[in-house]
């Protein structure tokens, strides 16, 4: 296994007390293997990202392990995980703009990870690097003169693209990469990382609120709701069979990829996602779940292997879900 | 019906008003340094009013003085005294009145003048708001103690000339920040109501403007004062003062004349100059806490 | 600081976040144009800046000719002090300093003449003032230069490290020294700094700039100069430093929390190199203009200092000509103060358009 989380939890100690914003997430990436999360605003989508590279506020209690070819991110010294941050894993973040430093040109920052991890590279030949990089994502190697405000936030979001890469990391970590963009670009960022992965044989964890865009890059996804994993399964099953009644109604909300007027107005789920800090007893769907049962407001379904529908009751694990009505094998959506 | 419509949003207002207030109050009474500033400035303020009360006005005189030339601190003169053998504890404590009089008048001057100008060009705009804004501009990049200087030495001293200079250099702060507040006031849509309803300029700018610059006028205020106590001391040290009253820059000025540094005379320079320094801190860290309670940003959440 | 809290309205979006908006924007935000239009934007930008200076300028040269001529009363009574002097020796001063001249000859007569570096006589040393200014403009730069330099490296440095560690023992301790210091009269300062470290202790000179028995050779001179200024920059430094201390927390404040610097220590830098390399340079950009507008207090921030330190530059002579009185002089230093900070602010002016390119875009 390339990432493995273990009953990892996130807790926010903030002025509204304890914000427990992962809640016991047991996850896998294998090497090369591409892994969707998806999940609405503020179910934990980026703390579970951050917490991988340890990049986590003060104020964020973390437990559990998060192994990284083996080795528990949450036990190394300072020096080696500065030396695994980048080479090991690398993040593209949720909004560019923000996400590059302002003041410097667009191949020095590309380069400072070569500089800081590899002691034998010259600057020139980072430098090299950096524009190779850069023409790789799709950007001519003049590029790296510019600045992050002269360039679009396509031309952005590729650059952060290179800039992940520069280490020729195992892992790297998409955080809603192309959420900020329009929709054209949007599906040629998403080609070009789709396009990267299979040619770097790169393992990636690619986050998004949008279930359409996760089935068209990953082998499998992941449905996160309330700092839980409620569904997993091979994205393109996930994404047209729910066994989940949230999973259905992310789906439902996005039934073609990037399509802007499906993001201003999801259909098919009302009401909100639960304050963390005062969650529901039982199933934490349960309040907005049109499929519940009585069992659901008393106890906290596990994430079991549910059985595949029609399939006559035999249970694939290759498909697990956090849901009392599918582990039945009954329908989840009405 | 109509009696409760007129009564009933004053009423509402007053509510709301006494709401934020009480809630700014705990904002500002969770900063340690800020309620630090607020005891020290308390009990500075507490003592300059007791002062007649405590030393008798006599204690001023020069002819009257009793004490030896440059005394170090003894039991009568716990502070020393200064060239004429008055006590400089009686000196430093009648000072603070004369201090904080004209800083707190040249500050109150400031800030109408520049509420007024603030409030003005920005509601009413055009060919004066430009100019208004130009001016204030220009004050703005002058020189403050070049101009204060230039002024007295021509309009003479006298408390009266202290206080307008001081307030005619501290103005133009004010009125940007109270113009851009206007601005941001003016754009509120219940502005454009009232407007819409026939509201004049009058009623608008006291009505609505003026409350919701208010406190943040206050705020700067706090961090005027304790500018115009500090100009007030170097103007009065530099022998620009009025020579009729006793100040701290004042005492000092006369403690530099009588050479009571060569003659290591620490008692005659320290209790004036500490006063300064403490009235000063006191009002900085008000005016902080005070900027922390309008701006979150500062207040040290991480 | 962190992600925008979900949305209250129940959508199933990503809330919108600062970063969508300006990304959706910027794709027109870069144009193929783009250099042509700065170029001509500058000149405009410039041109604007330029003249409203002007305009000050000449506002600064009006008002001291208000504020010395008209209301400072006639400089015959204070160029004669008591001394009597009969009519014709009066019509006779006054035709020499052109006061028989009507009003807007005088005005005219002036302007040119500052414009052309005629600053007038000097009624107290019965010299030239552009001289006196030219012999007496080193040793305030020395003196401020010196200071204003050391201000800010000290206050820049500490504000870094004291924003960078909020409420650390480091943060407190420095805050409350620089508030401190802050809050002390400039002069009491230089008297209580002369009381201890030259009248106790010995250590230093208690004033003015050159011990009359050095030697006449350079290196002797510089040293005793460089001895002499060591409490007035001491001193001037001690008032001015926390004001830069404080700038310069506040503005890295303001970036920390920020995403590129998540990134930064996402590559794996230390964060020693996360602050110098990305936080300070971001954090520096706002304070650079204040840097320039400190220029102006270079020639004018010193009168207090100096004065305390019998230091022989422009502040010292501004005030001594105040109880000469010596009005040409007030005049002319009134006016070359006020001029240094209105070009200082120009000078910022300029520089932020090089250094902002938020600017040029509006
Ligand atoms: N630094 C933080 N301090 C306190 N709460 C936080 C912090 N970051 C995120 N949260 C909270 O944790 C929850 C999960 O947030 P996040 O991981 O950003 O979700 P997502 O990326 O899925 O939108 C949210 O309720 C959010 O408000
Ligand atoms: S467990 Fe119950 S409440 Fe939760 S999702 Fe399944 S049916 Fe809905
Ligand atoms: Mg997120």
């Amino acid at each position: 296994m390339l990432l493995e989380f273990k009953d990892l939890r996130v807790t926010y100690r903030g002025s509204r007390g304890r914000l427990p914003a992962v809640r016991g997430v047991d996850l896998a990436v294998d090497a090369g293997e591409t892994l969707g999360i998806a999940g609405e605003s503020g179910c934990g989508k980026s703390t579970l990202a951050m917490a991988v590279l340890r990049l986590l506020p003060k104020s964020a209690e973390v437990s559990g392990e998060i192994l990284l070819d083996g080795e528990d991110l949450l036990q190394m010294g300072w020096g080696r995980l500065r030396a695994v941050r980048w080479t090991g894993a690398s993040i593209v973040f949720q909004g560019a703009m923000h996400s590059l430093n302002a003041v410097q040109r667009i191949g020095r920052q590309i380069a400072e990870p070569i500089l800081v991890h590899e002691a034998k590279t010259t600057p020139a030949a980072a430098a090299r690097r950096a524009e190779a990089l850069l023409e790789r994502v799709g950007l001519p190697a003049s590029r790296a003169r510019s600045y992050p405000h002269e360039l679009s936030g396509g031309q952005r979001q590729r650059v952060m693209i290179a800039m992940a890469l520069a280490c020729d990391p195992d892992l790297v970590i998409a955080d809603e990469a192309t959420t900020a963009l329009d929709v054209m670009v949007q599906a040629q960022v998403l080609q070009l990382i789709a396009e990267l992965v299979t040619e770097r044989g790169v393992g990636l964890m690619m986050i998004s609120h949008d279930l359409s865009v996760l089935s068209a890059v990953c082998d499998r996804a992941a449905v996160m709701y309330a700092g839980r994993i409620v569904e997993q399964g091979p994205a393109g099953e996930v994404f047209a069979n729910a066994r989940h009644p949230y999973s259905a109604a992310l789906s439902a909300a996005f039934p073609v990829i990037g399509d802007p007027a499906a993001r201003m107005s999801p259909g098919g789920l009302a009401g909100d996602p639960p304050d963390p800090v005062r969650l529901p007893e039982g199933c934490s769907f349960r309040p907005r779940c049109a499929v519940a049962v009585e069992r659901c407001g008393a106890e906290s379904p596990e994430l079991l292997a549910v059985p595949v529908r029609g399939s006559a009751g035999v249970a694939d694990a290759a498909r697990v879900s956090a849901c009392f009505v599918a582990q039945e094998g009954m329908p989840v959506v009405l | 019906m109509t009696a409760t419509n007129a009564l009933s949003p004053r009423a509402l207002r007053r509510a709301r008003r006494r709401q934020s207030l009480s809630r700014s109050w705990a904002a500002y009474r969770s900063q340690k340094t800020g309620m630090w500033g607020l005891v020290l400035l308390g009990a500075i303020v507490v003592l300059a009013i007791a002062t007649p009360v405590l030393i008798d006005a006599s204690a001023l005189s020069v002819t009257q003085a009793t004490g030896g030339r440059m005394a170090p601190p003894s039991a009568e003169y716990p502070l020393g005294t200064d060239e004429t053998g008055r006590s400089v504890l009686a000196l430093t404590l009648w000072g603070s009145r004369l201090s904080l009089v004209i800083g707190l008048t040249a500050t109150v001057v400031a800030i109408v003048i520049g509420t007024a100008v603030g409030v003005t060009s920005g509601h009413i705009g055009g060919w004066y708001g430009w100019i208004a804004l130009r001016l204030s501009d220009w004050f703005m990049v002058l020189p403050s103690l070049v101009v204060a200087i230039a002024l007295l030495a021509v309009l003479g001293r006298s408390m009266a000339t202290t206080i307008t200079v001081i307030a005619l250099v501290s103005w133009p702060g004010t009125t940007r920040l109270v113009r851009a507040q206007t601005l941001t006031v003016q754009s509120r849509p219940y502005l454009e109501r009232a407007k819409a309803l026939g509201a004049g300029h009058w009623h608008q700018m006291t009505k609505h403007i003026l409350p919701n610059v208010l406190p943040l006028v206050l705020a700067s205020a706090t961090l005027l004062v304790p500018s115009a106590i500090l100009m007030e001391s170097s103007l009065a040290w530099l022998g620009l003062g009025d020579p009729g009253v006793v100040s701290w820059g004042s005492i000092l000025n006369r403690a530099s004349e009588n050479g009571a540094v060569s003659a290591h005379a620490w008692w005659y320079l320290l209790p004036p100059g500490l006063a300064i320094l403490l009235v000063v801190l006191a009002f900085m860290l008000c005016g902080r806490a005070l900027e922390a309670v309008f701006n979150p940003r500062l207040r040290g959440e991480s | 600081m962190t992600d925008a809290p979900p949305p209250a309205d129940g959508a199933s979006t990503e809330a919108p976040s600062a970063g969508r908006a300006q990304s959706r924007r910027s794709p027109r935000d870069v144009n193929e144009h783009g250099e042509r239009r700065v170029s001509s934007g500058f000149g405009r930008y410039l041109l604007k800046h330029a003249g409203g200076a002007a305009v000050s300028l000449l506002l600064v040269l009006f008002s001291s000719f208000f504020i010395f001529r008209l209301i400072a009363g006639d400089p015959i009574d204070q160029l004669t002090k008591e001394r009597p002097v009969s009519p014709e020796q009066r019509a006779a001063m006054r035709a020499e300093l052109g006061l028989d001249q009507p009003l807007w000859q005088q005005f005219w007569d002036y302007i040119a003449g500052t414009l052309t570096m005629d600053l007038g006589e000097s009624f107290q040393y019965r010299r030239p003032i552009f001289d006196l200014i030219v012999e007496r403009l080193p040793a305030t730069l020395l003196l401020s230069g010196t200071g204003m330099v050391l201000a800010v490296v000290l206050g820049f440095w500490i504000g870094t490290r004291s924003g960078w560690k909020q409420g650390s023992r480091f943060d407190r301790g420095h805050v409350a020294t620089g508030l401190v210091l802050y809050s002390a009269p400039t002069f009491w300062l230089g008297m209580i700094v002369i009381l201890v470290f030259a009248r106790y202790l010995g250590l230093f000179p208690v004033n003015g700039m050159r011990s009359p028995s050095t030697p006449p050779d350079f290196w002797s001179q510089a040293v005793d100069i460089g001895y002499h200024l060591v409490l007035p920059v001491l001193t001037y430094t001690a008032v001015v430093y926390a004001g830069y201390l404080m700038i310069m927390r506040s503005s890295i404040l303001d970036e920390i929390g920020s995403d590129y610097l998540t990134t930064a220590r996402a590559k794996g830098l230390r964060d020693d190199e996360v602050r110098q390399k990305h936080a300070v340079p971001n954090a520096l950009l706002p304070t650079v203009t204040l840097v320039f507008l400190a220029l102006g207090s270079v020639v004018n921030g010193s009168i207090v200092t100096e004065t305390v330190f019998s230091w022989p530059g422009l502040g010292t002579l501004f005030v001594n000509s105040i109880f000469y009185p010596d009005r040409p002089v007030l005049q002319a230093l009134f006016v070359l103060f006020s001029s240094s900070t209105i070009l200082a602010v120009l000078c910022a002016e300029i520089l932020y358009w090089f250094i902002d390119p938020r600017i040029r875009r509006s």
